[in-house]
């Protein structure tokens, strides 16, 4: 008998002489007919104009000739619902078929026709068939319940159905009960909230009967719904458990996994000193590793799993390396999965082994895999330290290979050591560079453009490399655009003179010529913090980058636990929660892992004190690679606990904006470079411009900006402008008489985020003065000179000389009596003097001190009120919105304004360089010339200081 | 769980097509011939996500198999269950090809309309199915009342994968014990990783319902009753058992029994079964060894010598062993000489094979070639894939032994010793290969 005759019939008018055979006499000429159809329907041709004709085939007693029919009648009934009632009556008379197999049949296929009229026809079949006396009708009856709640969930609810359905739970036939519960998970999953599967110990220990005697399917039914319940107790939970482990030696993979998923949830209950935890981590490796030996695509899901449960619990396959080694047939599906493990579970005592395989792999043929095995080197580098060096080495053979591709992953993850390791394997700079021109990824490139920004000081022609990236710098992808922007501004702040115009030309590309916004966003950052406050620029872009952590691509602890909950499934496969790829409301409750009380979420390995990850804190979740590059002022990396400079807002931006608007980057260049000349020393040309304060607010200040800047400064609609903060004038510090015939005169002032020292040098003695230099004493907050003291000319007798030292504040801090206190020295050939001087507290106000209106509120209820202090400023005869200019150039900033009773209140912020913010509110009656003024912070010490800060700035 | 099942030919034309449930439309039928089968890209998963529809995939010589999904459903019991599906098609038409499925395209249908219901699959036995779809499909209508009860309580019942009775003339039973030895070598002949993966197999002809126990020379039950028995014995016994890294049963084998007991106790299948798996690593007779040596002369030439030393009882034959060296891709020519057995270059598969038909165990054998390479300006290295390595030896290299086989039936009139037992030890090479 072949009937591959039946899929060759093309014959024209095919459907009429198919119709003419359907109503034949003859038995088999009909049954053949049938055939043909149903031949035609698996091919994709549309046949449903046979229907009333197949139909008519139904009343028979063949049972092969029924089948066929069924088949045809659950694809086309959908289509020609009308007719479809034709079959509804040999429906129930099938239903009551003294065969059981025929019985099942009709209940079977009655349940796969989707239209309404024949389902209401189904209920009384149905219904009978849920008590049949024999278990196959029942085992098929209770999966067309399932079927009838997606066809029309009312109806099973209002019929009862489900409760029959859960009585069949403690059927006395094992696949029966396998059935009913796949039935009942089923449609609990549509309503997450009913408690239709009433998981209790009488139904558990009902369902663990039941899975020692059903089916390999049935096993994995019961499984999956067992993993929902809950135990009530670390006992419970130790009894189920005991009671699932024998399906760990099952031949079927699904019945296996499955089980594991029921230990690995259940396991979270138990303590872990308990002896049978350690006992059933032990009996979890063997079956996990058995899974390695069946068919390819049941290895992929397998590892899929394990690549899981190793992030979960590491301590259950951590001898076991030498089962993920790559086999030469395995298909590359099971090798990218097998590597990813081996990279999971490398650790010191096996490193030399994985190292030895992994640089077998990158000989390999496949891209993919090859470029996988070089990434995995440099991970073992980063995750164990002891074969860093080892790993850095065969990365360099690998190299020499001179492969394309290998060539630019070793580049890629050797910038990932140098972050892990810095200032160790930076001799390999020069095989790298060697390597330039070969590279045409982007992620190669960025990864190279970083090495060479973050070593420029090492490269000698680090300025070349860069400028031969930009010349094609809008050809380039995003990431590779971000990463030569940020190199070329480290290379400017650590060689400034050589590469001031590179600096210009990569800011205009990235600011005025990129439609990235993200680009374009950097560009400005980075602009006004060269323009505003160069020593944080360096803070910012050159500070030390936090340590990567060795854990890469790991998954997320929230989502781990919930794919924990789906091990076998569809999402452990893909890695993703259900949601994330089924539609409507199926599966989409999120499950968690619900831990014993008490010892909560941690992972623990059992033996305590051996070495596995018992004292390491949970490793931080990197993102994967692409976004490692992404670094935002190289800091993203951070994870959020880390305090970072905080990135300028607009409002401290005043300065550095005006001479964007105004005068672009000329003003940029020659406004900035000068404190940065200071401050990086060495530049003699330099330090001549520092007496005469450079033009702060150029007077194009009103000069239409140039387009999509405007958005970007919140100059502010109330405040008026600043008039340029006041800035005390210079006192004598050090008189002649104490200081060998030297004077210095001197004060501090605050100009674009930068505070200086000014001072005037005059010598009064007969002798030449020379080798001048400058130091501090500890202070409250933390001053320091930025650079060197910049006088290179001999001071000659009765000549004066003007020097401004830019500060930064991050040296050494120690609180000094008063908080403002300075103590210096001053050191020329002569001898070393020492002076102290008091610099106003307004210096340390920074530019971005406003508060949020509703953050000032807060805060102000939150501070404790002891810590407020009240003072009385006398003889001030400005009006409020007067005082509040004036405060404002010093960087006090008005947040509100309210008036009560002809009483104008003023609350205002202002935030000191250590973080420190002064809340305050100022009280100003018109024709009262005494001010009140009330101060909150969280450190009340400053009180004092800012108080008298307020009268200097109010009466000057 | 599964919302359809596909079976399409090498062309991507579907020759079965069985769709149950509502969300799974007839495109998806296209969407994996055209991102699947016609993909032009080697295929990277065996799961395929297309538009929201999860595609698994099995392909058995040219024919895919696939079963389609839209909710989260358990992967693993999806792949097995494609795999019984080819299991139980396999055992009723043979091989699984285009003109067999075709052929047999009603058998085909009438087996997923048993086997999967609503897309959950029920009782997939072939012994089962056997009784109650048949090829003659009249016949089903010719069982007595009783027969369909019979069916029916065994396709659902504890023992689905036996019928009660059944009468044989003669009690027969073959046991084979089929193991594949697996290794990887480095050049240097230090071992990477070794492993026997074992599978009882068994053919019973029993009548009735007979109650079965099955021993072997399992390192912790040896050890067990080495407590109880005489020292002596233990120390004797001790020597010979192997530790089992972890094995697995056949359904009809009671799990909790070997978990509490250790002991394999089972109502058998009638005909051929696979009774378990196992796995070992530890004590392996590694049945050869090969010693690769290759040289590079020049750019354009290669000398390969590959020595290979049987290691076992020398009264034991291997047979049907398979040296397979692989050669660069720029080879012009090469030239053989061995000492036993035929050596051929195939060009088509980039490697000399060397069969030897027999070979005694404690002996040697060795193979030189000079393959003369063309000139190419490739930078990139061989990647001198390993030599591998294929044979047969009579005995098991893990040292599994059966220890006994005891058939009990109570009803029935025969015993233990009236059963004829036949036990054979088969070990093959598995994935057996040297780097070089």
């Amino acid at each position: 008998m072949t009937d591959s005759k039946y899929f060759t019939t093309t014959k024209k008018g095919e459907i009429f002489e198919l119709k003419a055979e359907l109503n034949s006499d003859k038995k088999e000429k009909k049954k053949e007919a049938v055939k043909k159809v149903i031949a035609s329907m698996t091919v994709g041709k549309d046949v449903s104009a046979l229907f009333p004709d197949v139909v008519n085939c139904m009343q028979t007693d063949n049972l092969e000739l029924k089948k066929l029919v069924y088949l045809y009648l659950m694809n086309y009934a959908k289509s020609q619902p009308d007719m479809a009632i034709m079959a509804v009556n040999t429906f129930v008379k099938d239903c009551e078929d003294p065969n059981p197999l025929i019985r099942a049949l009709a209940v079977r296929t009655m349940g796969c026709i989707r239209v309404d009229k024949i389902t209401e026809y189904l209920c009384e079949p149905l219904r009978k068939c849920l008590k049949d006396e024999d278990p196959y009708v029942r085992k098929t009856a209770a999966v067309c319940v399932a079927k009838l709640h997606d066809i029309n969930a009312q109806l099973v609810e209002d019929q009862g159905f489900l409760d029959t359905l859960k009585d069949l739970i403690s059927d006395s036939n094992p696949m029966v009960v396998a059935n009913a519960v796949a039935a009942l998970s089923e449609i609990a999953e549509s309503h997450p909230n009913s408690n239709l599967l009433d998981l209790n110990p009488q139904t558990i220990n009902k369902l663990l009967t039941a899975l020692n005697e059903c089916t390999e399917w049935g096993q994995i039914f019961i499984l999956d719904c067992l993993a929902n319940y809950t135990p009530r107790d670390d006992r419970e939970s130790q009894s189920i458990c005991e009671r699932v482990t024998p399906r760990l030696s099952h031949a079927n993979s699904a019945v296996v996994l499955s089980a594991v998923k029921v230990l690995m949830k259940f396991m979270e209950m138990l303590p872990k000193d308990l002896d049978y935890y350690g006992t059933l981590l032990k009996k979890l490796a063997p079956p996990l590793v058995t899974l390695l030996s069946a068919e390819p695509e049941l290895q992929y899901v397998a590892l899929r799993n394990i690549n899981l449960i190793v992030q979960r619990r590491p301590e259950i396959l951590k001898h076991e390396m030498k089962v993920f080694f790559v086999k030469y047939n395995d298909p590359i599906y099971v090798k990218l999965e097998k590597l990813d493990i081996m990279i999971r579970l490398a650790s010191q005592a096996n490193i030399a082994q994985v190292l030895a395989e992994l640089k077998e792999y990158a000989t390999e043929v496949d891209v993919d895999f090859v470029r996988k095995a070089v990434r995995a080197i440099g991970r073992c580098a980063i995750k164990v330290e002891q074969s860093a060096e080892r790993c850095v080495s065969t990365l360099l053979d690998l190299i020499q290979t001179k492969v394309n591709y290998v060539v630019q992953e070793a580049i890629v993850v050797i910038k990932d050591i140098f972050r892990k390791y810095p200032n160790k394997y930076e001799s390999v700079i020069a095989t790298l560079c060697e390597n330039l021109d070969s590279l045409d990824e982007p992620e190669a490139r960025a990864a190279m453009i970083w090495i060479v920004g973050e070593y420029a000081e090492r490269i000698d022609n680090a300025d070349e490399l860069l400028e031969s990236f930009l010349e094609g710098f809008h050809d380039e992808s995003t990431q590779v655009q971000l990463q030569l922007l940020t190199a070329i501004v480290k290379l400017f702040l650590k060689k400034p003179t050589e590469t001031q115009e590179l600096v210009q030309q990569v800011l205009s590309l990235a600011t005025q010529d990129s439609d990235n916004p993200d680009l374009r966003d950097r560009g400005y950052i980075y602009w006004r913090l060269l323009s505003t406050d160069p020593v944080a620029a360096k803070e910012v872009v050159l500070a030390e980058k936090p340590l990567i952590s060795e854990e890469t691509d790991l998954i997320e602890p929230t989502l781990l636990e919930e794919l924990i909950c789906h091990i076998g499934t569809l999402a452990s496969v893909y890695h993703k929660p259900p949601s994330a790829f089924v539609e409507g409301s199926r599966g989409v409750q999120h499950k968690r892992l619900t831990g014993s009380a008490g010892s909560g979420e941690s992972v623990e390995s059992p033996d305590n004190g051996s070495a596995a990850g018992v004292t390491e804190p949970p490793p931080a979740v990197i993102p994967s690679q692409g976004d490692l590059l992404g670094d935002l002022l190289n800091l993203d990396l951070t994870p959020p606990t880390t305090t970072g400079p905080p990135p300028p807002t607009s409002s401290g931006m005043q300065m550095g904006a005006m001479d964007l608007l105004g005068g672009g980057l000329d003003s940029l260049i020659g406004d900035e470079s000068e404190p940065l000349g200071g401050d990086l020393g060495g530049n003699s040309a330099m330090g001549t411009g520092f007496g005469a304060p450079p033009a702060v607010m150029p007077a194009s200040f009103n000069a239409p900006a140039s387009g999509g800047l405007d958005d970007l400064f919140d100059l502010g609609g109330g405040v008026g402008m600043p008039m340029g903060a006041f800035n005390p004038p210079k006192t004598v510090w050090l008189p002649a008489m104490k200081a060998k015939g030297l004077e210095i005169l001197g004060t501090f002032v605050r100009r674009g985020g930068v505070i200086q020292m000014e001072m005037n040098l005059t010598n009064k003695a007969m002798s030449v003065m020379t080798d001048f230099a400058i130091q501090f004493n500890r202070n409250s907050f933390g001053l320091a000179p930025a650079g060197p003291l910049q006088i290179l000319t001999p001071l000659s007798p009765n000549q004066s000389i003007e020097a401004a030292l830019p500060l930064s504040t991050v040296g050494p801090v120690m609180k000094m009596e008063p908080l403002n206190n300075l103590q210096v020295a001053v050191k020329n050939n002569i001898d070393v003097f020492y002076f102290s001087c008091q610099y106003p507290i307004s210096m340390l106000f920074v530019e971005d001190g406003k508060m949020e209106r509703q953050v000032f509120l807060a805060t102000w209820k939150d501070i404790p009120n002891e810590n407020e202090a009240q003072f009385q400023i006398k003889d001030c005869h400005l009006n409020s919105d007067a005082a509040s200019n004036k405060l404002q150039s010093s960087n006090i900033f008005t947040i509100a304004k309210r008036t009560v009773e002809g009483q104008d209140m003023l609350y205002q912020s202002m935030k000191l360089t250590n973080g420190i913010w002064v809340l305050a509110e100022l009280r100003v009656q018109t024709g009262n010339p005494n001010y009140t003024i009330s101060l909150k912070c969280r450190a009340p010490e400053v009180s004092q200081c800012v108080f008298q800060n307020y009268e200097t700035v109010l009466k000057n | 769980m599964i919302g359809g099942l596909f079976i399409y030919n090498h062309k991507g034309e579907v020759l079965i097509s069985r769709v149950y449930r509502d969300d799974i439309g007839r495109n998806a039928v296209d969407a994996f011939r055209v991102n699947v089968i016609h993909a032009r890209q080697q295929v990277r998963s065996p799961v395929t996500n297309i538009a929201r529809t999860s595609f698994f995939h099995v392909k058995r010589s040219n024919i895919w198999l696939a079963a389609v999904t839209k909710q989260n459903v358990n992967a693993t019991m999806v792949f097995e269950f494609l795999y019984k599906m080819c299991d139980v098609m396999a055992a009723y038409f043979g091989k699984i090809s285009e003109e067999n499925v075709k052929n047999n395209f009603v058998l085909i249908y009438e087996l997923l309309d048993e086997i999967l219901d609503f897309g959950y699959p029920q009782n997939s036995e072939t012994g089962a199915l056997k009784t109650f779809i048949t090829q003659q499909g009249i016949k089903s209508q010719h069982h007595t009342k009783e027969e369909q009860t019979q069916i029916t309580s065994q396709v659902t019942g504890q023992i689905g994968w036996r019928r009660e009775g059944i009468k044989y003339r003669r009690n027969e039973l073959f046991l084979d014990v089929l193991e594949s030895v697996n290794l990887l070598m480095s050049p240097q002949g230090q071992v990477l990783s070794a492993h026997v993966s074992g599978r009882v197999a068994m053919k019973s002809y029993l009548s009735g319902m007979p109650e079965c126990k099955f021993g072997m020379n399992d390192k912790i039950v040896i050890d067990k009753q080495g407590k109880t028995g005489s020292s002596e014995d233990a120390a004797k016994s001790g020597k010979q058992s192997i530790a089992i890294d972890d094995c697995t049963f056949h359904q009809c084998v009671r799990l909790s029994k070997f978990d509490a007991e250790r002991s394999i106790s089972f109502i058998p299948p009638d005909g051929d079964y696979e009774l378990m798996r196992y796995r070992t690593t530890k004590d392996i007779i590694l049945p050869f060894r090969v010693i690769p040596l290759v040289r590079e002369v020049g750019r354009t030439k290669l000398e390969v010598k590959v020595v290979i030393k049987s290691n076992f009882k020398s009264s034991l034959l291997a047979q049907k062993i398979e040296v397979r060296i692989p050669t660069p891709l720029n080879t012009s020519g090469v030239q053989v000489i061995c000492m036993k057995g035929k050596a051929k270059y195939k060009a088509s598969e980039n490697a000399i094979v060397w069969k030897v038909k027999r070979m005694a165990g404690m002996k040697e054998s060795q193979i030189s070639a000079e393959i003369e390479l063309l000139p190419t300006n490739d930078k990139k290295k061989w990647a001198r894939p390993p030599i591998s390595m294929n044979f047969e030896v009579p005995f098991a290299p893990s040292g599994l032994k059966v220890r006994y086989l005891k058939v009990f039936e109570p009803k029935l009139n025969y015993s233990d010793h009236d059963v004829i037992k036949w036990v054979r030890y088969i070990g093959r090479s598995g994935i057996y290969e040297t780097r070089c």
